[in-house]
């Protein structure tokens, strides 16, 4: 395996000034523009390093401060990528303070958490700064002992000559602030690492535990008002008139106000940015002296709804998905060979359908935000997983210049994709800008569940071509609500293993809003490809594994550019799966399931064992191997691979969401199930050792989890599930579900 | 609006509200404390967990009227510095990922510790069973009341 030795050139990449205060300012690009629906820059070099999205502060006191300019969600960015800086600073990490920064778009650029790409694609320039910056402050300490800086030893944060002085960061830091920035700065080898590969806590950890203020939810300001808002039950349906006659004489009620008319004009007149959730009808907002007023006043509101658009119901779904998957209207996103004609000549051909609902987010902390628009300027706090596209709109929405814009992100109590659109931001500003006060609009966990932004409901049709006990065809058609997921990933396992290979997209556009989810291409995908690979084996009689590793084999030395996945990285995380899993060796009693995945850039294979208790299927354990190339935090890795497991477990399981005249069936948590304590099973990860350069973990983990389960539930019962959630196939246990959900 | 007496954290507040109000947004909203955690509601998630008289209660659906003059603990009197055996293991053990329902985990803990020092695994699961976490740190949730329950032994 070879080390990383990219050579930098400056190419703007830093840039430094000297503080007031005394210290040292470095600005530098922390690229991480992947939002989970768009597609990362293919062309790195596209990208203008003129841009500074983050700042490192070192004060004359020896003191490290990272300002962290991206949104922290839970997937622990806030720690590691300031442990990458910190590393090639070779400073203690002990001594480093990170600290959120706010949207700031004269001085950072691409403010946004998604897609898992963070650690992906800050990886050069994080080393690169920290290199960069400690070189400087090296060649500071040179001049001023007249040496070369080659006789210069660092060592956390303490510069050493031959002669035995020392200098402390802190000591040469006015100095380092006016030099030249150099060149091609040395990396250190992974060996030499003292930071990138050692378990770190949380930073936030200390707040988290003693219950500080961190999150939207806890931001308040003296005479701010809280915002309830009620919205149309039912998708497709708009506000006619209400009558706040009963809310208004509730105490701590302080207003009753309409708002929508900006959020029309906007929708009717601009081409708004892919983040804009914006419905076109009026809401009624209850202003009051708390939260729990607000939402009493809201309960008290009687308003009248006109159908604007037909009012769709799940069943209405299904005939329409159906009906695309049946039909022509498809969009080819990939095609090598000809299927049709594998299919004509096959020996066998396989073909199998699976389905998906939509699911809500969830996130534990209800959408909100703090909005105060004045004359002068519009202060917005909150939690956003995308501030730009938020400031942006605020400003179209308003009429108003974005510099007026001054937009503070909090910690988030969970995005999964959730907080990627800003619906919650617009409204906000539109309530604070109508009442000419400070607000907080709180959204209910029924507001939160009943008017999202949800994962569509999908379904994949995948059928195979079986000739001389070769796989020959491969064909996946995908009927979508909305928006086609796998259309954006047409080049994943098994493109290029195929000779003759399709993929086929269609969609019914809904008035339900949909967007991304928690790794929004693969996390019903996977479960859907790594059940029919699981069918063609037994269909071909040949050994799971077996046909996985020799399809793997064909895309060796591949000369398609498309193809993403490495088949020799994922070949091996397959064999150390069977290694580690026992796999096939299992006591009796015990079902296994295997998957293996490629997706957010990272190799991935689980196994899942099940065993029968009382009579049922229960998911014991997931011997889970991971190939992300060199890991930062281990101990916030191993965090986010197991929240992925059983997070998509839970929701391949239980997570069942469909609409009834419009109307969300579920609203919260006594009605819609999330998997709890009792449903998670031990995961055993193995981390692939290896020096090559990391990508992302806060998804990868999730879409192989459901294939795993659903393969073992095979085993286990000889039953396959076609359809998530697994709870919901009665087939598949053997007692009644009632038994099971009690 | 009734006012009512509470005693929060050993500290007597009075505060003026009506009576239906749930605790949770008398500690948020009146008493600024903010570590008590809004989920759903219904008490359902266990995000609002706090101590009343020594015993873990969903705050979102405990009227004020209703919690008056009882000892009411929260994340923050859980204690201030952080040195509880319960914030201490989840430090150790790293638990959280978003972190937002950990204070409801934390204050579900405790009270569960207060009356089984030394639970098993099993009884671990049952306690804590009623407590949501979306981001599915649970099988740390889990080990962290365990090494909670050895820092108390």
């Amino acid at each position: 395996m070879s080390t990383p030795s990219i050579q930098f050139s400056r190419r703007n990449f830093l840039r430094t000034s000297s503080l007031a205060s005394g210290g040292l300012l470095i600005g530098f690009n922390l690229f991480t523009a992947c939002k989970s629906d768009v597609k990362p820059p293919v062309d790195l070099a596209n990208l203008n390093y003129n841009d500074f999205n983050a700042f490192i502060k070192i004060a004359k006191n020896g003191a490290v401060t990272i300002f962290s300019p991206n949104p922290e969600i839970g997937q622990g960015v806030k720690t590691s990528m300031p442990m990458i800086i910190a590393e090639e600073l070779d400073v203690s990490w002990d001594n480093v303070y990170v600290q959120q920064g706010v949207l700031d778009t004269k001085n950072y650029t691409r403010q946004i958490a998604g897609g898992s790409q963070s650690i992906r694609f800050g990886w050069d320039a994080l080393r690169q700064t920290g290199a960069t910056a400690k070189q400087m402050l090296v060649n500071a300490a040179a001049a001023r002992w007249g040496v070369d800086a080659s006789e210069l030893s660092v060592s956390e944060g303490v510069i050493s000559n031959k002669a035995g002085e020392t200098l402390s960061y802190g000591d040469v830091v006015d100095e380092a602030a006016v030099l030249e920035v150099p060149e091609n700065v040395t990396l250190k080898e992974p060996k030499d690492y003292t930071i990138i590969g050692t378990d770190k806590r949380n930073v936030d950890i200390n707040k988290i535990i003693t219950g500080k203020p961190l999150y939207g939810m806890d931001y308040k300001e003296d005479g701010m008002l809280y915002a309830a808002v009620l919205r149309p039950p039912a998708f497709g349906q708009e506000l006619v008139s209400f009558d706040a006659t009963d809310a208004k004489a509730l105490p701590g009620v302080v207003d009753v106000i309409q708002i929508g008319d900006m959020a029309k004009a906007l929708l009717s007149e601009e081409e708004v940015n892919w983040t804009a959730q914006l419905s076109g009808s009026g809401k009624v907002v209850v202003l009051a002296n708390s939260t729990w007023e607000a939402f009493k006043g809201k309960e008290a509101i009687k308003a009248t709804w006109s159908d604007a658009t037909p009012l769709e119901s799940t069943e209405f779904h299904d005939k329409k998905l159906n009906g695309l998957l049946d039909g022509k209207d498809f969009v080819t996103m990939r095609k090598d060979g000809d299927v049709n004609k594998a299919f004509a000549k096959a020996d066998k051909v396989l073909e199998r359908t699976y389905e998906s609902p939509f699911l809500p987010h969830n996130c534990m902390e209800p959408m909100n935000f703090f909005a105060n628009v004045t004359d002068e300027k519009i202060h917005l706090v909150g939690p956003v997983q995308t501030p730009e596209d938020a400031a942006n709109t605020v400003a179209a929405l308003l009429g108003r210049d974005v510099a007026d814009i001054h937009l503070e992100m909090t910690r988030m109590g969970g995005g999964f994709g959730r907080r990627l659109y800003g619906d919650f931001v617009y409204e906000a500003a539109e309530i604070s800008a109508t009442v000419k006060k400070p607000i907080k609009m709180v959204s209910s966990r029924e507001d939160d569940m009943s008017t999202g932004v949800y994962r569509p409901a999908i379904k994949y049709r995948i059928k195979a071509a079986i000739k001389d006990g070769q796989l020959t065809g491969y064909q996946l058609k995908e009927a979508a609500i909305n928006t086609n997921m796998y259309g954006l990933i047409p080049n994943f396992f098994p493109a290029g293993a195929v000779e003759n290979y399709q993929v086929d997209v269609a969609n019914y556009k809904s008035n339900i809003t949909t967007g991304a989810w928690r790794a929004p291409y693969t996390n019903f995908l996977a479960y859907a490809e790594q059940s029919f690979f699981d069918e063609l084996a037994e269909e071909m009689e040949v050994d799971k594994i077996k046909m996985r590793l020799d399809l793997l084999e064909k895309v060796k030395g591949t000369e398609d550019e498309r193809i993403q996945y490495s088949p020799e990285r994922m070949q091996d995380v397959i064999k150390m799966a069977v290694d580690k899993s026992g796999w096939g060796k299992q006591p009796k009693g015990t079902y296994q399931g295997f998957v293996a995945y490629y997706c957010h850039n990272t190799h991935v294979a689980e196994v899942a064992d099940v065993q029968i208790e009382n009579g049922l299927p229960v998911v014991k354990k997931v011997t889970c191997i991971v190939d992300c190339g060199i890991v930062i935090n281990p101990m916030g890795a191993l965090n986010q691979i197991e929240g992925g497991i059983v997070d998509g477990i839970g929701h391949s399981m239980y997570g069942s969401f469909g609409f009834e005249n419009g109307k969300p069936t579920a609203n919260n948590y006594d009605k819609y199930r999330l998997g709890r304590m009792k449903e998670a099973p031990v995961v055993e990860t193995h981390l692939v050792q290896n020096e090559l350069s990391p990508t992302g973990l806060g998804e990868p983990t999730l879409p192989p989890a459901g294939g795993a389960v659903a393969n073992a539930l095979k085993a286990a019962t000889g039953k396959r599930a076609y359809k998530q959630p697994f709870i919901q196939q009665e087939e598949l246990w053997k007692v009644k579900k009632e038994e099971i959900l009690g | 609006m009734p006012t009512y007496q509470l005693t929060v954290n050993g500290k007597a507040h009075t505060v003026e509200a009506s009576e239906d109000t749930p605790l949770l947004w008398v500690l948020r909203d009146h008493l600024d404390m903010v570590g008590t955690k809004f989920g759903c509601g219904i008490a359902q998630c266990g995000a609002c967990t706090v101590h009343v008289d020594g015993n873990a209660t969903r705050s979102c659906s405990l009227p004020v009227a209703s919690a008056a003059g009882m000892s009411i603990t929260t994340i923050e009197g859980l204690s201030e510095d952080g040195s509880h055996p319960v914030q201490q293991a989840w430090k150790e053990v790293d638990v959280p990922q978003c972190g937002y329902c950990q204070a409801g985990q934390m204050m579900t803990a405790s009270a569960f510790l207060a009356q089984n020092p030394n639970p098993t695994e099993e009884e671990i699961k049952d306690a804590m069973n009623g407590n949501i976490c979306r981001c599915a740190a649970y099988n740390r949730i889990r080990k962290a009341v365990g090494v909670a329950a050895e820092k108390m032994a």
